[in-house]
């Protein structure tokens, strides 16, 4: 579970990111955090995933209170997450079974548990014959899948999917959502950041709208409100 | 994290130091450069030290008793030249012990064997203590009333300290220096490793890995950065040693001076190379990647 109470978060420079916002995403929700440019989604993801601190209010996401928590406790934590980039972030020297086998080796996994588990992910998210590729051999929409698949390997609670079609044509960005709609049935709590007003009409699942570091709108159904820009 | 994965760990640093081979070339190259260095000098101050021991437990002080004195006037001074502060032992020898023992140094010259006694004087084979304080107890020993004459080769204990001297202050500013930069030079090849690996650590980072974990291959790394190094510096050291050696040995008037063999040095030689380069190698990565894991 996810939650945001009173949270306040403030950069170095001076931009007030987030101005009070108080939030919660029960476990097995799907929800789609949108909003405009600037409007303070990013630094949500910075903050669930500890990149930094909030400057007030708390923080619990999976049972670690964020808001507090040691620098020892900051990698179990993640652990718990599995996040999703705009731009993939694939390792493009590494085939796709070593971009998934090294961050199951980083968490400590043995070498059976990996031989056993890539296999599966990469069955669920359809390229289980791609496994010997690199990155570059393969389209922008079979690269978010491996990462799709490298944030599913750990057995995350939770996947934070941070504008994961904002390089995909509307044909694979509409693929790429159902994917993430069929994990998210399998039992994993799926946030995803977009500003696709489209997509998020099309699933009908929970929209939080987030403008100026407020939260301006939290319904189910569909975007409400004005403009949405990248 | 469970067990430490040692092999993980050591294929990443393997790969890590060909990754940026020309870097790695340089690190190697420098620390190797370093280590002979240091171990050049540090040799030369084991020798120089060993010949002062060698000196210090051979090189007597001669002390001739007056003429006017009988044996055993003579004799008598033992005890007052035992007294002198540095001196270990004093023995006496007698005109035709001095006579016999100087024939014996020449054996083939006629000339010498049938000298009389009396062309010699008593004396005494000073030991001392101390031979750095050679020049102050042969004053004292001179002092002594019924000593004519002392002999004492200071010039040749003097240049042995001197070189000794040299050779440890050398030794010492050397490896301060080179150290230093030997850590610098390991320490940016790895910052390189870490540059062209950021993509990888920050995924890393992201899915949970500990800071140990995203730091034993850099420090796999340096260590093998190091002892590679270490091992190169000692076979080209050992090289070395053996040329000097055998040309001291060959050449006539290098006699006095007797040169450790490599065989009796070369555990610590080892030890202290693998330990040095362990150290830089280490420190190197250590230094490199302390500030990139606080970002």
């Amino acid at each position: 579970m996810i939650r945001l109470k009173d949270v306040e978060m403030e950069y170095d420079n001076g931009t007030r990111a987030i101005k009070g916002i108080t939030l919660t995403i029960e476990d097995g929700e799907f929800v789609f955090l949108v909003g405009p440019s600037g409007s303070g989604k990013s630094t949500i993801i910075k903050l669930l995933t500890g990149e930094v601190e909030p400057c007030a209010g708390r923080i619990m996401i999976n049972g670690f209170s964020v808001s507090n928590i040691s620098e020892r406790q900051i990698p179990l934590m993640r652990r718990t997450l599995g996040v999703i980039f705009q731009d993939f972030r694939l390792i493009e020297k590494k085939t796709v079974y070593d971009n998934l086998s090294f961050v199951m080796r980083a968490v400590g996994a043995s070498p059976k548990e990996i031989q056993k588990r890539i296999p599966y992910v990469l069955n669920l998210v359809g390229l289980s014959k791609k496994s010997n590729s690199y990155p570059t051999e393969l389209s922008g929409g079979e690269q978010q899948r491996v990462a799709i698949a490298r944030a599913l390997v750990n057995n995350p609670n939770t996947i934070i999917a941070d504008e994961p079609t904002g390089n995909l044509d509307p044909e694979r960005s509409l693929e790429l959502m159902n994917l993430l709609v069929k994990i998210n049935e399998l039992g994993t709590t799926v946030v995803v950041v977009t500003h696709e007003k489209d997509l998020v009409d099309h699933f009908g699942k929970r929209v939080v709208t987030i403008d100026s570091g407020h939260v301006i709108n939290d319904s189910v159904g569909g975007y409400v409100g004005g403009h949405i820009h990248g | 994290m469970g067990k430490h994965d040692f092999g993980y760990f050591f294929h990443e640093g393997l790969s890590n130091m060909f990754s940026h081979g020309f870097m790695s070339f340089a690190a190697i190259g420098i620390t190797v450069a370093c280590l002979l260095i240091m171990g050049t000098f540090t040799l030369v101050a084991v020798n120089a030290n060993a010949l002062l021991q060698d000196l210090e437990q051979e090189n007597e002080i001669l002390a001739y008793v007056d003429d006017s004195y009988t044996e055993e006037q003579a004799k008598a001074l033992q005890s007052k030249l035992e007294a002198v502060p540095n001196v270990a032992s004093a023995k006496f020898i007698s005109k035709e012990e001095a006579m016999e023992s100087f024939a014996e140094q020449y054996p083939d010259e006629s000339l010498f064997q049938d000298l009389d006694p009396e062309i010699f004087r008593d004396r005494f084979a000073i030991k001392i203590t101390d031979l750095h304080q050679l020049s102050q107890t042969a004053e004292q020993v001179k002092a002594v009333s019924g000593i004519a004459k002392v002999n004492a080769y200071e010039e040749i204990a003097g240049g042995f300290i001197t070189v000794r001297n040299v050779a440890t202050v050398v030794c010492v500013a050397l490896i301060a220096i080179l150290f230093v930069v030997s850590v610098f030079i390991i320490s940016n090849t790895i910052k390189l490793t870490t540059f062209d690996r950021r993509e990888e650590i920050a995924i890393m980072r992201m899915v949970g890995a500990t800071n140990g974990f995203i730091r034993w291959p850099f420090v796999y790394e340096g260590f093998l950065l190091g002892f590679l190094s270490a091992a190169i510096a000692f076979f080209l050291q050992w090289g070395l040693y053996a040329a000097v050696a055998q040309g001291v040995d060959t050449n006539d008037t290098l006699q006095l001076i007797h040169i450790i063999p490599f065989q009796q040095l070369w555990p610590a030689v080892a030890g202290i190379f693998a330990a040095a380069g362990i150290v830089i190698g280490v420190g190197g990565s250590l230094s490199a990647i302390r500030k990139f894991l606080q970002v």
